[in-house]
């Protein structure tokens, strides 16, 4: 974040001489289309932008620090307020970290559940990407729809983690509880009204000749650029290149279930926004298939000195009584090492990197956020467009800033 | 990977012996420890002839200030062709906590080493635009490192 004199100084000076084509535009950070707190320095040629620096580090909140901080079962709720809207993948990250480092072994039913609920929570990220991917260019209808579908996400992820926004459902060795009386009818409901909403949204927009104009062939990025960004996720399946870690690094058992990659060839906002769309299907159908394996079955690891036992249990055994009160008040060691854990998060590779020294706290807690990554990229696209299409590639970009800054 | 882990530093070695100074296989992950003058060559070498053509992160780590080397920063190669992994290791002292940039070689180096010299003040030789990108620009110190306090020097303020 630069809040340097020089930055201001140019800018007045731009404004000094306003009939000269040039000038510098400080575009955020309370810009409604930057999503969050993103502030763009765009010098602009008439209404073309010739560069764009972003600027982030607004909600910076030193995230990485607190972790060395916290015991390692502390952390996970740090974890849901980075991107807060995809927590459940950030949760799924962290937790499959720790669970590396510990050799832990994790129940089938617990792998289901956790594949269940992030196909569920990435069906809600994307349409809060949508929802406002399009208001931001001027299309307020969809909006309300998408916000109805994930409200009823939300809603469900609420009925089993009893959060909302925060749900830390995930839990070093399994999950924090198992899932409620009902709630495997709610997700049928909601499977059987969601293919309606997507005909709704492709009615909307994707049909549209405005939307059309507004996208295609709008911020276009070679292929070869795309993976020297290092960009992941929808981003890069947009440039053609057929990359799911879900498919290729595969976790939590995804090699087992049925779905393809969509990709679309162009590297354009209109392929970032078919491939949303398309995983949007790809994801109901992981869902569908979850569902039908649920079997009953223990949801947390069979290791009592890291996972928390049984309420029940702790009336009736003194020695969940001992563990709980060991790992709550010392936490648990973790043996020495160091992993990277990649998942696929909605807007792409969300991994992280952990380093025990053996303690009952980590010694380093490295976030790589897909936004913070794709954003970098953001201005080899947006420089020789007009400085309205800026906006159309930001939100194509799918950005979260409580990721980019942690 | 882990069962022609040999094969591939033998490869690595053939090519340049003084580039491999460590190896680890742990976890199912490899670690190659590279001496920091090596580090733009094997990251060319691996790019063009391993096929590791993705830098998915970079990340720099403070292992307390009484340690020597001090610093490590990690390279976490990924490759879009074979699907593996492999991690750099570089280690560094605190009086000379400089190793060469790897922006020249993967485009998004440029925001990851901003964010390790901001946090953990790595200083990345040659980089184009070696600014702070998190921390506003006059901030003092280095936040990640470990003699920095939880809650700072003092409490900051944007005046």
């Amino acid at each position: 974040m630069s809040t340097g004199v020089d930055t201001i100084q140019a800018n007045y000076d731009a404004i000094d001489r306003p009939l000269e084509s040039e000038m510098t535009l400080s575009m955020g950070p309370q810009h409604p289309s930057t999503h969050g707190v993103l502030r763009l320095e765009l010098k602009l040629d008439g209404e073309m932008v010739v560069r764009a620096i972003p600027d982030i580090g607004y909600l910076h909140t030193g995230m990485e620090k607190l972790f060395e901080y916290k015991k390692y079962q502390q952390g996970i709720v740090i974890t849901d307020r980075m991107d807060y809207l995809n927590p459940l993948g950030n949760n799924l990250a962290y937790v499959m970290a720790a669970e590396k480092l510990l050799g832990l072994e994790i129940p089938e039913r617990a792998q289901v559940i956790r594949v269940l609920m992030c196909e569920l929570q990435r069906i809600a990220s994307h349409m809060v990407w949508f929802g406002t991917s399009c208001l931001d260019m001027g299309a307020m209808t969809p909006f309300w729809f998408t916000f109805k579908e994930r409200e009823k996400i939300l809603n469900i992820i609420e009925s089993a983690s009893g959060g909302r926004m925060t749900p830390s459902y995930f839990r070093i060795g399994g999950l924090m509880m198992d899932l409620p009386a009902g709630f495997e009818n709610r997700v049928k409901q909601f499977l059987e009204n969601f293919p309606d909403a997507l005909e709704t949204f492709d009615t909307l927009i994707t049909g549209n000749p405005i939307w059309h104009n507004r996208t295609k062939g709008v911020g276009v990025i070679s292929r070869e650029d795309a993976i020297d960004w290092g960009l992941t996720g929808p981003c890069l399946r947009g440039n053609g290149v057929e990359l799911d870690l879900r498919r290729h690094n595969p976790y939590s058992g995804y090699e087992t279930y049925d779905f393809e990659i969509p990709t679309e060839p162009d590297g354009d906002v209109w392929s970032r926004f078919l491939v949303r769309m398309r995983e949007l299907r790809e994801s109901h159908k992981i869902v569908r298939q979850a569902l039908e394996r649920l079997k009953p079955g223990p949801t947390k690891a069979d290791a009592p000195k890291v996972v928390l036992p049984d309420r029940d249990d702790m009336r009736k055994h003194m020695d969940s009584l001992i563990h709980h009160f060991l790992i709550v008040a010392e936490g648990f060691n973790v043996p020495e090492g160091e992993v990277y854990h990649a998942i696929e998060a909605s807007k792409g590779e969300l991994g992280v990197y952990m380093k025990s020294n053996g303690g009952p706290k980590p010694e380093r807690v490295h976030f790589r956020g897909p936004s913070f990554v794709n954003l970098s990229a953001l201005p080899t696209m947006a420089e020789g467009e007009m400085i309205a299409d800026t906006v159309a590639i930001i939100g194509s970009l799918d950005i979260v800033l409580g990721e980019i800054d942690r | 990977m882990a069962t022609s882990l040999q094969d591939f530093v033998e490869k690595i070695k053939a090519e340049n012996a003084g580039w491999v100074l460590d190896v680890k296989d742990a976890l199912g992950e490899v670690t190659i420890t590279v001496p920091r003058e090596a580090i733009s060559d094997i990251c060319v070498f691996l790019k063009e002839d391993q096929a590791f053509d993705m830098l998915a992160d970079l990340c720099g780590s403070d292992r307390g200030p009484e340690d020597d080397p001090r610093f490590e920063v990690n390279y976490h190669l990924f490759s879009t062709h074979h699907y593996s992994r492999l991690r750099l290791k570089v280690l560094l002292s605190e009086d000379d906590a400089t190793v060469p940039t790897v922006t020249n070689i993967w485009k998004t180096a440029n925001w990851h080493e901003r964010e390790t010299y901001d946090l953990v003040g790595v200083i990345f030789d040659g980089h184009p635009d070696l600014r702070r990108i998190l921390l506003p620009s006059d901030f003092d110190g280095h936040a990640l490192r470990k003699d920095y306090p939880l809650r700072g020097y003092e409490p900051y303020s944007l005046n």
